[in-house]
């Protein structure tokens, strides 16, 4: 298969060209509100404010706000663990996100899931999926799922570069292409997985992407920390979803500044404190967005500082609203397995449920 | 005697096991040159270098049913899966291929591999990381299973596992790999099959396995500060084989066994006791066979709540009173 030919200068395509001013500056609010988000978030979880694990997004921000300003009603969304950023992204607030951090009832799952599973099926997001590689035949599913009622639509399904390496997502690869089914995989090439790099746990000639060719399905590599790119590129694949309802595998090139999890201590033996200062400085996506913005003359430095501070204040309001929220009830353990249970509808008060 | 840690002793028994055999290679994620994802194979790769100590992609099916399947060429695999939730994954390997190719080759082919990692709760990682298979697992005739729950039963227990020919399921608990308990320097073996008593005492039989045992001690404990109640504890160790001469005297002895697991109640390791209690002991028993599991739901986040879904020594003692 072709890899797909753009135009180099990605501000110019025509999913740039129409952007307004205040489109722009909305992508940076959405990349500080991560950023922000994530930094309060880390310094609670360091409190010991929340349990489990906590995997930061931040060094990644463009690429989730970049695919999901794209989106449109019939779009849909799914990603692993790692999955603050495309919540916030989809436009879950802080409040609910920062309590599920929390454990909180008030939290986007009422406390039930953690960092690793947050959902909102009212903004088209479906998770927040702990098992690696888990969610690709779901997005898959979603994908079906349009096709199936007529909708003109797709799903953006989202994985890390070491989820590739699971079965299940090359069966769904099969599928996709087999049955002309509108799924975008979206690879976060963050060139780790967990302690390992990228050359040492996937065999390949030049990149992840290109598995997709022996599928028969369209592939792209796009550089995440420009945002012009990543909406230009994901633009392509959402018109083949839309258009053809054909599959794409794109492959997005980015970096995460902090460890696996916040528990990764040993995250700088297997990689070098250089590597993420240069990450850092040369290639943030948040910061080559504000220098373009500047350049652009759509941003002041003032106006970045106000953006900036208010989705810092946003965040340490969440903080003290999850701090404020009460924690689940005991009973509430065993409410949300079932439906039918839940209801007591007849079903549900058929035969015993729960056996303690 | 040494006081090390339960991760500690595992990994003096994955060292010693690859000194005496070099037929033993130890394979996972991370486990090689990020010293492993819960440390407990730290240093192994420096010491045995990358031939016995490998570092494997994401890739569950591929790797187990790649070490089921050199375990049938004589090789000893020492797989390890970062949690035995990811199992789910390489579900087919290890129940088609680990647990019935001796059966159907009609005992040709034997599998001498051990699959090993932690399998439990109360850690706040959510319903898809706390899973406790031990349960669904020692269902599968073919494979063995076990579930130490101190430091001197998992050193023990995995160099008789290594060297046991049929592919054992062994199960560790990341709330214990920091706990310290006395482990000797002389090596020494514990046989699969074989459950320990950890307590002796008159008047009740607490019979659990992993972490739910030392809930069991501690419970006992309580109960004899302050309620005169001797408990005895019978710490299963193994759940298939399951050492039912073990469970059949202490109960013979109490007179009354209340059982304790982490797992799920439905059909969890304990409602085969049950069912053997029933069966053997109808006569010796004073009162009904009385169990208490996790609370029947997926693991809460919630960190707060999750401590309560698991059975705490206070549950023990409460289900113990509620028998005199
Ligand atoms: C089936 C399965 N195996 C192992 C894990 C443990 N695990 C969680 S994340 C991860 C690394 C994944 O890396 P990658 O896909 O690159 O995503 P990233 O963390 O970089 O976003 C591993 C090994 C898991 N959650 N599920
Ligand atoms: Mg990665």
């Amino acid at each position: 298969m072709e890899q797909t030919v753009t135009a180099p200068d990605f501000a110019s395509s025509p999913i740039n060209q129409s952007l307004r001013p205040e489109d722009k500056l909305r992508f940076l609010r959405e990349m500080l509100r991560i950023r922000h988000f994530e930094q309060a978030a880390l310094k609670q979880y360091s409190a010991g404010k929340m349990g489990g694990f906590l995997h930061l997004y931040i060094g990644q921000e463009s690429v989730a706000v970049g695919t999901v300003s794209l989106m449109g009603s019939h779009d849909h969304v799914i990603t692993a663990y790692r999955d603050h950023g495309h919540a916030l992204a989809v436009g879950m607030s802080m409040n609910e996100c920062m309590a599920e951090l929390f454990g909180k009832v008030t939290g986007c799952s009422k406390g039930k899931g953690g960092s690793m599973h947050f959902f909102a099926p009212d903004k088209n997001y479906w998770g927040g999926h702990g098992i690696v590689g888990g969610q690709t035949p779901l997005g898959l599913g979603l994908a079906y799922g349009l096709k199936y009622k007529g909708l003109k639509g797709a799903a953006l399904c989202f994985m890390g570069d070491g989820a590739v390496n699971q079965g299940c997502f090359y069966e769904s690869l099969n599928l996709a292409s087999l049955w002309d089914l509108p799924v975008v995989y979206i690879i976060e090439n963050n060139q780790y997985s967990m302690g390992t790099s990228l050359e040492r746990s996937s065999a390949f000639r030049t990149c992840l992407a290109e598995r997709a060719a022996g599928f028969a399905i369209d592939w792209d590599t796009c550089n995440g920390e420009d945002l012009y790119e990543v909406r230009a590129k994901a633009q392509v694949a959402l018109d083949r979803a839309h258009g053809q309802s054909r599959p794409t595998v794109l492959e997005i090139e980015t970096y995460r500044y902090y460890g696996h999890s916040v528990a990764d201590a040993k995250h700088k033996i297997y990689r070098s404190e250089e590597e993420i200062e240069r990450y850092k400085q040369d290639h943030d996506p948040i910061r080559l967005w504000k220098a373009r913005l500047l350049t652009e003359g759509v941003l002041t430095e003032e106006k970045y500082e106000e953006l900036d501070q208010a989705s810092r204040t946003e965040a340490n309001e969440s903080v003290q609203f999850a701090e404020e929220s009460p924690i689940p009830s005991d009973e509430s353990i065993t409410e949300d397995v079932y439906f039918e249970v839940d209801r007591q509808t007849t079903a549900g008060r058929t035969g015993r449920h729960f056996f303690n | 005697m040494a006081l090390i840690t339960y991760r500690e002793a595992l990994r003096h028994a994955l060292a010693e096991e690859i000194q005496r055999d070099e037929n033993v290679v130890i394979l996972g994620e991370e486990v090689a040159e990020y010293d492993g994802a819960y440390k407990v194979t730290e240093g192994l790769w420096k010491k045995f270098g990358d031939k016995r100590v490998c570092d494997t992609p994401i890739s569950e099916a591929a790797f187990i049913g790649m070490g089921i399947g050199a375990s049938m060429l004589g090789l000893r695999p020492v797989m390890e899966l970062m949690f035995w939730s990811f199992a789910t994954v390489a579900w087919d390997q290890i129940v088609n291929n680990a647990g019935f190719v001796r059966y159907m080759s009609g005992g040709l082919i034997n599998c001498p591999i051990v699959i090993r990692g932690p399998a439990n709760g109360g850690t706040n990682v959510g319903a898809t990381h706390s899973h406790t298979p031990e349960n669904m697992l020692a269902n599968i005739p073919g494979l063995k299973v076990v579930c130490p729950a101190t430091a001197y039963d998992a050193k023990g227990l995995l160099k008789s596992a290594i060297r046991d020919n049929d592919p054992v399921m062994f199960m560790e608990n990341t709330l214990l790999y920091g706990e310290k308990w006395e482990v000797p320097e002389e090596e020494y073996v514990i046989p699969l099959g074989v459950a320990d008593l950890k307590r002796e005492g008159t008047d009740v039989s607490l019979i659990a396995h992993g972490r739910a045992a030392l809930t069991a001690l501690k419970a006992a404990e309580l109960l004899a500060a302050e309620h005169d109640i001797s408990a005895e504890v019978l710490d299963l160790r193994s759940i298939r084989p399951l050492d039912e001469e073990a469970i059949l005297r202490t109960v013979r002895k109490t007179h009354r066994a209340v059982l304790i697991e982490e797992n799920k109640p439905f059909c969890g390791v304990d409602a085969q006791i049950s069912s053997l209690l029933m069966e053997k002991a109808f006569d010796d028993l004073d009162a009904p066979v009385l169990r208490i599991s996790a609370i029947d739901a997926p693991a809460i986040y919630s960190p707060k709540v999750e401590v309560k879904q698991l059975p705490r020594p206070t549950d023990v003692v409460a289900k113990v009173l509620s028998l005199f």
